[in-house]
């Protein structure tokens, strides 16, 4: 039997070289014209010849047994094609899968898209209608009688950590204590990790803080609702095609497939153009449903959200409450570091709680840590993954912990971090230890920069705060095809989650291939037409993505050698390759020209035949990244109206591909993270219904909100890339929540460990009431 | 053949110019601009991000006058003359200087709000051809996107109405 490590799981080490391509801006974007005039297909802009429009009833309670559901006056309407609810779907055992970066379990996925037995939040699916027209299948809606035995409810993580909390799960039991507990509990699970002994090690602390945080539920936002257009075919046993919006087509095949019990083969899942979707697309809602009703109608079904279902239904983050620890020596040297985590999962269990905890402390170097996390059902949608899972929370609390251990050493922030860095070699608290980092390099990037040279005024302030994040691997497939004109073609299979991937990818190609960048198409899979690949999530898309680009440009160029061996009669083994050219390998082989991509390409058909490479990949290595954040904040004394006057990020990519769009996506993060900080929250009424369900309530950073955003691109290659990358998407959003905190008490003196630090929160600092 | 059906519901007939184009659709009241430019005409440029004019996706001007296409009426459109981003480059292609501007400022990611912002930012400069940081930021304080961070949309809004000034 084999042991050891699968031969798919592949790394390739960075090598330095001259870049012709990589490193510098294009000139152009191939998806940004289509962009710019309309013309991009996102999944609501995708029509059938026939098509129905299918919507769905939600619940108005926040948990209540589902007695009934009478449907028979809504299918007797004119127009209404198809109905469907809890008794149209197979009830699916406990099967955990992992999607994107967090794991879902079929069990609740199938109760999640559509409820059974129970509805477990505002929002949550009871029935979906197909008809002719939106209008008509709203009114069925409003026809579907359902019988509701409403039950206490539970939002608040702490409140649905108590033992007389109102119970979601009755089954539940906590996982991860020993022996099983007698009596079932909102805690899914309780997960520990631990390097050292803290007892020790807070006995050789000279200074010990310890603080108590919370932060309030957030939506990823993004701009475009949840759409699909599907459509199923009864011939062959079955099949379905759908286009949708999503971050991982491959794992959304899977889903469907799952839980209407069909051949993963027979589900083709188109991606669509994808409008944003930061972790919130990576499972599915809707697309099953709209499978379902379009076997049952004989038609294509269309169905899209709106704004309130995506806030009530969909996404959100955990809310969360936390606990840090952290003690220090009297010079900086950190000697234990403890942290309690309590995030929910919402309606079902799998919370990001499982990364955050990877991510606690991880920058710096400990040798006694204790983490201990809690997953915790409660009445809100099952929380999705949102860009650095569970990390902005998290580091709100360590990294404002940080920033009064420096006041109270009576040292520099930068320098407190400085002492205590992760670096090669260090050992983290979740097993293994890190690879080259760059950490300290960003760190003193930050204590150089001139932001830190700015005069501050009265009621404003300075913070600082860092953040890590890892970079995913995972099963990853592209096929490469070199036409006859020495073009190239590259398919890719994860999804182009912000308009960056299709630009970077060419650029590796470009680069391997030393062809021009105009000469390299880079087009977006469906499922059918590569192998499995994973969502595209944990800012793998750069890292994941390129390495089998780059795999299959390196199978391509094993298949040209061939053909110039061929060409010159030689042995395949006296060709190389160098400088996008196939040359003699050494003198002694013959003189020879040497031949181009177009040159081979054109010879092709004589000397062997087509030029393609491939990839299937499962790529490991990825080099985590850090970043530092600086912000200087006005806090009006009068409203409680924090201002984010300069914000500067530095931040190690490792190497940046396309630097423009590396800045670009510090500069989305880091204003989601403000976002995140100021404004952004969940707001419930008594009832358990969410009172804030559109954009004008849940209020995003909009542009008079922010200042222009500085950055520093730190750049020490992961010893794990061919060209160096590491994931830059997820860290920029995880600093920003501890950075202002840290901001405003420089400001005026308040510690805000209540998110988000809203005009009345800080007011109410301020009063010190 | 006896009809069984009772119609509950006529459309009504609009006539518009649409981009420079005559164009007449039905709608049935309830439907807005938005809906008809999306589902009637297929003009799918233009985007819905919440249906409740609050984040500015949906953006058109009728009539030289910026909205938001989900809050207006198809019927209201009768005789309008209406503005969507399939209509913002030339006739032979040639992209308008906002919409250059915007993809060298790698000013969009996922490019949803992009049509939405483009058409709001041509309307502000139409009004204001020089507008400071500031103005341009609260100018554009309807529009909402969640990829940028605004940095580079801003920069690339003053850039555009800079190369406008001087053509």
């Amino acid at each position: 039997m084999a042991t050891g490590p699968s031969p798919w799981v592949t790394s390739f080490d960075y090598e330095e070289k001259d870049l012709k391509v990589i490193g510098k801006n294009p000139a152009d974007r191939s998806d940004a014209l289509e962009k710019v005039t309309g013309r991009a297909r996102f999944a609501a802009d995708y029509n059938l010849p026939g098509q129905l429009v299918g919507c769905v009833l939600r619940s108005p309670h926040a948990h209540a047994r589902v007695l009934s559901i009478d449907t028979s006056a809504a299918e007797s309407l004119p127009g209404v094609k198809a109905v469907v609810t809890r008794d149209d779907f197979p009830d699916l055992q406990s099967e955990v899968a992992a999607a994107g970066e967090l794991m879902v379990n079929y069990r609740d996925v199938t109760r999640n898209i559509m409820a059974r037995e129970k509805v477990f939040y505002d929002g949550h699916a009871v029935a979906a209608v197909a008809a002719t027209d939106r209008r008509t299948a709203k009114q069925a809606l409003k026809l579907i009688r359902v019988d509701y035995d409403v039950l206490p409810h539970v939002i608040d993580v702490v409140e649905a950590m108590q033992p007389d909390a109102p119970l979601l799960h009755e089954n539940q039991f906590t996982a991860g204590i020993t022996p099983k507990p007698d009596r079932p509990s909102n805690i899914a699970t309780q997960m520990t990790s631990k390097l050292g002994d803290v007892v020790t090690g807070f006995k050789q602390a000279d200074l010990v803080i310890e603080r108590e945080f919370n932060t309030k539920p957030i939506h990823q936002g993004y701009i475009e609702p949840h759409a699909c257009v599907a459509n199923y075919t009864s011939g062959g046993g079955g099949s379905a095609e759908v286009w949708a919006s999503t971050q991982g087509h491959f794992v959304f095949q899977a889903q469907i497939a799952k839980v209407l019990q069909m051949d993963i083969s027979k589900v083709r899942v188109n991606p669509a153009e994808l409008g944003g979707g930061f972790g919130g697309k990576n499972t599915v809602y809707l697309e099953p449903l709209a499978v379902l009703l379009s076997k049952k109608s004989g038609a294509p079904v269309k169905m899209k959200m709106d704004r309130n279902e995506v806030l009530r239904a969909t996404g959100p983050t955990s809310g969360t409450n936390t606990k840090v620890k952290i003690g220090v020596t009297k010079d900086g040297k950190i000697t234990a570091a403890q942290a309690e985590l309590n995030y929910q999962s919402g309606a079902f269990p799998g919370s990001a709680l499982a990364l955050a905890t990877m991510t606690v402390f991880t920058r710096y170097d400990l040798k006694n840590v204790l983490v201990v996390g809690h997953d915790v059902t409660c009445n809100r949608p099952k929380v999705a993954a949102y860009r650095a899972p569970g990390a902005p929370m998290i580091a709100f609390a360590v990294e404002s912990v940080m920033d009064e251990l420096a006041e109270g050493l009576g040292m520099d922030p930068i320098d407190l971090r400085l002492l205590n860095a992760a670096s090669e070699g260090t050992k983290t608290h979740m097993g293994g230890t890190l690879d080259r980092i760059g950490y300290v390099e960003t760190l003193e990037a930050a204590k150089a920069h001139e932001h830190l040279k700015t005069p501050l005024g009265p009621n404003q302030g300075r913070g600082i705060a860092t953040g890590y994040w890892f970079t995913l691997g995972n099963e990853t497939s592209g096929t490469l095809n070199i036409s006859t004109d020495g073009t190239a073609a590259f398919i890719y299979g994860t999804v182009d989650v912000a308009g960056g991937s299709r630009t970077v990818f060419a650029q590796m190609i470009a680069e391997e291939l030393g062809i021009a960048l105009d000469k390299v198409r880079v087009i977006q899979s469906d499922t059918s037409s590569l192998g499995f690949n994973f969502t595209t999530a944990g800012s793998r898309g750069t890292a994941a993505g390129g390495t089998v680009a780059v795999k299959t440009c390196r199978d391509a160029i094993v298949r040209m050698c061939e053909i110039a061996a061929r060409i010159w009669d030689v042995d395949v083994e006296q060709v190389s390759w160098k400088d996008g050219h196939a040359v003699p390998a050494g003198a002694n082989v013959g003189e020879f020209e040497p031949l181009s991509v177009a040159d081979l390409a054109k010879q092709a058909s004589w000397y062997g035949g087509t030029i393609a490479g491939h990839a299937e990949l499962n790529v490991a290595g990825g080099g985590p990244g850090f970043g530092a954040h600086l912000v200087d904040v006005e806090v009006d004394r009068e409203t409680g109206a924090v201002k984010v006057l300069r914000y500067s990020i530095i931040q190690d990519a490792g190497k940046a591909v396309f630097p423009d769009y590396v800045k670009a996506q510090f500069h989305g993060g880091a204003v989601q993270g403000i976002g995140m900080a100021l404004n952004e929250e969940y707001i419930y009424n008594d009832k358990g219904i969410m009172e804030n369900a559109g954009f004008l309530d849940y209020r995003i950073p909009v542009a008079s909100d922010v200042p222009f955003i500085d950055t520093t691109i730190v750049e020490v290659p992961s010893p794990n890339h061919p060209y160096g990358v590491r994931g830059i998407g997820e860290v920029p959003i995880i600093p920003p929540l501890a950075a202002i905190s840290n901001a405003i008490y420089d400001a005026v003196g308040v510690r805000m460990r209540d998110h988000p630090m809203s005009p009345p929160k800080v007011l109410k600092a301020l009063s010190g009431t | 053949m006896k009809r069984t059906m009772k119609r509950t519901m006529k459309k009504t007939h609009v006539s518009t110019v649409i981009n420079g184009d005559e164009i007449d659709f039905l709608c049935d009241p309830s439907q807005t601009l938005l809906d008809v430019l999306r589902d009637e005409l297929q003009m799918t440029g233009t985007k819905e991000g919440c249906g409740t004019g609050d984040c500015g996706a949906c953006s058109v001007t009728v009539d030289g006058v910026l909205v938001c296409s989900c809050l207006v009426l198809g019927v209201e459109a009768e005789g309008a003359e209406i503005q969507t981003v399939e209509g913002m480059a030339g006739p032979d292609g040639d992209l308008h200087p906002l919409q250059r501007k915007f993809v060298e400022h790698v000013a969009l990611q996922c490019g949803i709000c992009t049509p939405g912002l483009l058409i709001a930012a041509r309307s502000l400069l139409a009004n204001n051809p020089d507008p400071s940081e500031q103005e341009v930021r609260f100018g554009l304080a309807g529009n909402l996107c969640r990829c940028t961070g605004y940095h580079n949309i801003i920069k690339a809004v003053l850039d555009a109405a800079a190369e406008m000034r001087s053509a």
